[in-house]
């Protein structure tokens, strides 16, 4: 008998707000990536980096405090707000340098897009956006596996 | 790692996918197409491709090494990764082909079904 069997109801609903938060943040980061790297290789690259923008800003940025709040939610369910556990240490870390990555990442953004418009060229700033997009997608996908696998 | 987390890992790399694969048919649907259709259609197709793999092996193996196969809940969730599984592929042949207005009524039923399947692996109605 697993664990996650036996979990009591009271816990299912902050946890499926977690996971679906993190799901489609997760998902949201990787399609603003491919923008940003389609943006990249375009010749008309200002409508494409205005998408991508919007993904960060309207899309991934919600969805992490979906995921954050939920996060806390069935923290709180389990009483494990202060616990010294690895997989609570990782989750909590990736979570909150995670934040300050998506707000670096969607300013960087923002600045891609107003250089884009005044007939700039946002390249390095595109390229920054897009590198952190994929670390965070990396860091995401170390909280999964503490998630999963819960090392003490 | 045991066994048991390495699997529920797989599983829940799979899930993530899976997911994935409907938020990018989402942002195809919402404008993605005008900036970046080809990629985002490749990178939807390729999330359900390894999401339908990983969700329906290791969790078949999951239900035999922890659950019972033939438990209410694991069947429902069978017979939802079918109805996504079916809608996501003609979806991605779809936005491949360019019919992109015929995608929509295929779309609410794989978001509805991969939600529905969210759903039942947490909640485990009659678990």
């Amino acid at each position: 008998m697993s664990y996650a069997s036996v979990r009591p109801d009271s816990w299912n609903f902050p946890l499926f707000l977690h996971v679906l938060g993190a799901m489609v943040l997760v998902a949201l980061l990787a399609a603003a990536a491919v923008v940003l790297t389609a943006a990249l290789r375009s010749d008309d690259r200002a409508a494409a980096v205005r998408f991508a923008f919007r993904i960060l800003l309207i899309g991934a940025i919600p969805s992490y405090l979906v995921m954050r709040v939920g996060a806390e939610w069935i923290a709180s369910k389990e009483h494990l707000e202060d616990s010294d556990a690895s997989w609570i240490g990782i989750g909590y870390s990736v979570a909150d340098g995670g934040l300050l990555l998506l707000i670096v990442m969607t300013v960087l953004a923002g600045l891609a897009v107003r250089r884009a418009r005044r007939g700039g060229e946002p390249r390095s700033l595109l390229r920054w956006t897009t590198g952190l997009t994929l670390l965070l997608i990396v860091a995401y996908t170390v909280a999964i596996w503490a998630m999963a696998s819960k090392p003490a | 790692m045991s066994r048991y987390e390495w699997l529920l890992f797989l599983h829940l790399i799979g899930a993530f996918a899976a997911m994935g694969s409907v938020v990018v048919f989402s942002v195809l649907l919402i404008g993605g197409d005008r900036v970046a259709g080809p990629q985002l259609t490749f990178l939807g197709r390729r999330l359900w491709d390894v999401g339908g793999l990983l969700t329906l092996v290791f969790g078949i193996w999951l239900a035999i090494d922890d659950y019972s196969i033939v438990d209410g809940w694991i069947l429902a969730a069978l017979v939802l990764w079918a109805v996504a599984g079916g809608t996501g592929v003609r979806i991605g042949m779809m936005f491949d082909s360019g019919s992109v207005e015929r995608v929509r009524p295929l779309y609410a039923v794989m978001t509805l079904a991969v939600l529905a399947l969210l759903y039942v692996m947490i909640f485990k109605p009659g678990a």
